[in-house]
């Protein structure tokens, strides 16, 4: 019992925006009468912040390192406009569409990376700077009005869903058996990782505990592909986030890169005298967010069904709020992806579900910024105490 | 002389682990210059901050008498508004204002929070004066040289009615003739009745301007000294400064020292700024295999300098030199290479330089040697785990895991874990730039043990020390450097404090 209490004291903040993310829902599930959880609602949270946090993760490596990017937002709109020209004016192959934005988007990041890295201005100027510069941009290359339609092939990241190979009815059984079958690899997986830690030696966690884990584990992964299979099923955008989330997530906890990323952020001058090459670092980390900036303008479009001028605004406040409630420090060195993404699940189901409720515009503001005051209040409260 | 100025009295200051100062007695007269000389770490610095209040009423013991009136200063400001002005060694001036605006920062000449500007300047001119210096008042201090803003900075005493004026190694920073109209201002304001007390390393221009020399050592008062009456050599100071017995701090070991395995030579180095500041100039020294050598030097020598400019180049501009391993030319143009080509350095600075504080002993532990728990960047968590854990328990570090973060650590175990670090790369040269600063006594012998361990092991040891004992108990040779050279090199069985103190204050400059 006590191993448990010092899991969660350890853990307080990982697990209480966790708490918190699992509190609003349960609040929005009883406020919007039972609506929030319905499974053409989850797959509406789910398509709606998809963009979010594909930035979001990005943010988060961004201010682990210490610094900050305001530009995804315009980077984004800048991005959606360049495949509207491409792929909607000059009738290019979508494929090659796609793959020129995400060019793009790392030679975007890499300029950014440049003058913050290798010039060492503050990466708030850099990138305030190219807030205006890619917004300005996305208002040229789109001569301020709207691209659209794109060819349908272009939306279906964004918009469609896995087919049901089993032409099921009204359960996509394809769906189901994706369910199973990931809590049946994550399974394997933890068992590997447990009995490599036994070959070492290493003291592991009461089997009860361990049990529990996975059984909850494997409830929530079903529990959402169940829902998810009594609307359209999978969405595409929903393979992309969590082959996203396992692949940063591994990069960050089981990588040289990762651990490298972290140093520069806890201290840089001690990373430099260990040898991490810490203005490599931070360019490589710009150069990462610009890829995302473009996945999530390529996303954005294609949800959208069009390249906008308007499009990706304020997304540069909702990545860096979602990276801050999940738990990133500005002085750097802090965070992990999977906290990215539970902050950016809490800003998203209180928007859907202040939405459902009929909620203004004006007041979802006002509490959303709250809401993120009030996060990290609680956090540095509790580092005081 | 007409009477005391000053008198403080059995004074204690401790630090956690450490006592700072222990019953020193400070005596000034009206009207003279007294010199407060010691080693690095001698107390001079605290026991002035004492004096001024930095170290609040209360968290010393003792007394300060000032003009016969017992001082409980909780603040700067207390002590300022009596005329005690400390000039510290790093000097406070805000670059990006004027020498008017620094001389009155919050001293505004202001009425109802509206600052008079003309009269701010026509009394900035006065001030200049008095210190002669001949530019104008609006000047910003960053567009002057290092002397004047020294110069700016006792202006800026004078403008609150100076009584004791304190100056911490005011012409460390300064050249020649900088030096010398500063000492010279000194004697000037002697003359008008200001008391002065002077901190320096530089014996020579101490005995010049002092009337009387206080000694501290291990924050211990040792001595004063009248110099019109005692015959005061640099030698007589130096005897006073050191003279510490070394019973046996240090644990035994029977050096086995073979060939010549790194060498420098032709070693110099600009500031990093001030890229026409000479810091390093013609550095050549050699260690061998299993041998550990000494680097002496006060501060301002460039010991750190040095070590960081050779480790990776991470210090300084215009590096010019070589650097031999076996004999053959090495590359060492950035971290990455220096490690490759076994070097290790062990910062001074352990909280800036040397640790990620947020981060986990095992984390700390594994940083510079990350390739050998991966394969292609993949890291082996399980593998990382149990070097970190062998390495905990080798040089024993007293963490209750490896997952501890190095913040909650206390000073001694953060330098194994630095420590630990550098051994996991297996580094055939180690520099240690003051390995046991602020670290209590029994960590140190810990540490100088997993040090002898090394050299035992043929590794090449430098080990950079403020603490004359710790390296005459260490090092099998030990080099001296002043103002940025070498300055004499002595093996252990000719090695004393006198000697070293010597090499370490000659002003080779001049």
């Amino acid at each position: 019992m006590d191993g448990i209490k010092n899991l969660i004291n350890n853990n307080i903040r990982k697990f209480g925006m966790i708490i918190a993310l699992i509190g609003i829902i349960i609040l929005f599930q009883v406020l919007t009468g039972g609506i929030l959880l319905k499974p053409l609602n989850v797959t509406n949270i789910i398509m709606q912040n998809s963009y979010i946090i594909v930035l979001a993760i990005g943010m988060m490596l961004i201010i682990i390192t210490g610094e900050i990017d305001l530009s995804v937002g315009s980077v984004a709109a800048f991005i959606g406009a360049i495949a509207g020209l491409f792929i909607v004016t000059y009738d290019m192959p979508v494929f090659l569409g796609i793959l020129l934005c995400l060019v793009f988007g790392v030679i975007i990041g890499a300029w950014q990376g440049f003058w913050v890295a290798y010039v060492n201005i503050p990466s708030f100027i850099v990138t305030l700077a190219g807030m205006l510069l890619f917004r300005g941009l996305t208002l040229v290359v789109l001569d301020g009005k709207t691209i659209a339609p794109f060819p349908d092939s272009f939306r279906s990241l964004s918009s469609d869903f896995l087919p049901d190979i089993f032409g099921g009815g009204s359960l996509q059984f394809f769906t189901v058996i994706i369910g199973i079958m990931l809590s049946f690899f994550y399974i394997i997986n933890e068992l590997r990782i447990r009995k490599n830690e036994q070959k070492y030696n290493f003291q592991v966690s009461s089997f009860s505990l361990f049990v529990t884990k996975l059984f909850i584990i494997t409830v929530v992964i079903n529990l959402l592909t169940y829902e998810l299979a009594l609307y359209e099923g999978l969405p595409y955008v929903l393979i992309t986030l969590i082959v996203l989330i396992i692949g940063y997530t591994f990069i960050m906890n089981n990588t040289v890169y990762g651990r490298h990323i972290y140093a520069v952020g806890g201290n840089a001058n001690a990373a430099q005298l260990s040898g991490v090459k810490t203005k490599k670092m931070k360019f490589l980390v710009f150069i990462n967010m610009g890829v995302l900036s473009a996945l999530s303008g390529i996303i954005f479009a294609g949800r959208l069904n069009a390249a906008t001028p308007q499009a990706g605004n304020l997304f540069e406040l909702d990545a860096i709020a979602a990276a801050v409630i999940g738990g990133a420090s500005f002085t750097g060195g802090v965070g992990t992806v999977f906290g990215a993404v539970i902050g950016a699940l809490v800003m998203g189901v209180l928007n859907n579900g202040m939405s459902l409720m009929g909620i203004g515009i004006d007041w979802q503001q006002a509490i959303k910024g709250l809401v993120l005051l009030a996060a990290v209040a609680f956090d540095v409260l509790n580092k005081n105490k | 002389m007409s009477g005391t100025i000053l008198e403080m009295s059995e004074i204690t200051k401790s630090f956690p682990g450490v006592k700072a100062l222990d019953n020193v007695n400070l005596n000034v007269e009206k009207g003279e210059i007294h010199a407060l000389i010691g080693e690095n770490g001698a107390g001079k610095s605290t026991l002035m901050k004492v004096l001024s209040g930095v170290h609040p009423y209360g968290s010393y013991s003792g007394d300060i008498i000032l003009n016969g009136k017992k001082c409980d200063f909780k603040d700067i400001n207390q002590s300022e508004a009596l005329g005690i002005v400390i000039i510290h060694q790093e000097l406070a001036l805000i670059p990006e204002l004027s020498i008017a605006e620094n001389i009155f920062l919050g001293n505004e000449q202001a009425s109802r929070g509206i600052v008079h500007w003309n009269e701010t300047i026509t009394k900035t001119k006065e001030l200049l004066k008095k210190v002669g210096l001949n530019i104008s008042p609006k000047v910003q201090i960053k567009d002057i040289g290092v002397g004047q803003q020294q110069l700016v900075e006792i202006a800026k005493a004078l403008s609150k009615d100076v009584k004791l004026l304190i100056l911490d190694e005011p012409t460390s920073a300064l050249n020649e003739e900088d030096s010398q109209n500063l000492l010279n201002l000194l004697l000037d304001f002697k003359k008008q009745g200001i008391t002065s007390i002077l901190i320096s390393h530089k014996l020579k221009e101490l005995i010049k301007v002092s009337d009387r020399i206080t000694i501290l050592r291990d924050g211990k008062t040792i001595e004063t000294l009248t110099l019109d009456e005692d015959e005061i050599s640099e030698d007589r100071i130096i005897k006073g400064m050191v003279g510490r017995d070394l019973s046996n701090l240090f644990p035994v070991r029977n050096p086995n020292i073979g060939e010549v395995l790194f060498e420098v030579e032709n070693w110099s180095a600009y500031h990093p700024v001030n890229s026409d500041r000479q810091i390093l100039f013609d550095v050549k020294f050699n260690v061998r295999k299993g041998e550990i050598i000494g680097i002496a030097g006060l501060m301002g020598a460039g010991r750190t300098e040095l070590a960081m400019s050779i480790f990776g180049k991470s210090y300084g501009k215009k590096i010019t030199g070589k650097a031999y391993k076996n004999g053959v030319e090495i590359d060492i143009k950035n971290v990455g290479r220096a490690i490759e080509n076994g070097i290790a350095y062990v910062s001074e600075n352990r909280k800036e330089f040397g640790l990620i504080l947020i981060e986990s002993v095992k984390n700390n532990i594994t940083l510079a040697g990350l390739h050998q728990v991966s394969n292609n960047s993949i890291l082996n968590s399980n593998e990382e785990v149990k070097v970190a854990e062998s390495i905990k328990s080798k040089i024993n570090i007293k963490a209750p895991t490896i997952y501890q973060k190095a913040l909650n650590l206390s000073g001694g175990n953060q330098q194994k874990v630095v420590l630990g670090k550098w051994i996991y790369t297996d580094p055939e040269i180690l520099i240690l730039d003051e390995p046991t600063r602020g670290i209590d006594v029994g960590a140190k012998f810990e540490i100088y043990k997993i040090i002898n361990e090394l050299a035992d092991k043929g590794k090449s040891i430098i080990m950079i020390s403020s603490e004359l004992p710790e390296l005459l108990g260490m090092c099998d040779r030990i080099y001296t450097m002043a103002e940025g050279k070498i300055t004499g090199e002595v093996n252990k069985q000719d090695a004393n404090q006198e000697i070293l103190m010597k090499y370490m204050t000659e002003d080779w400059r001049a």
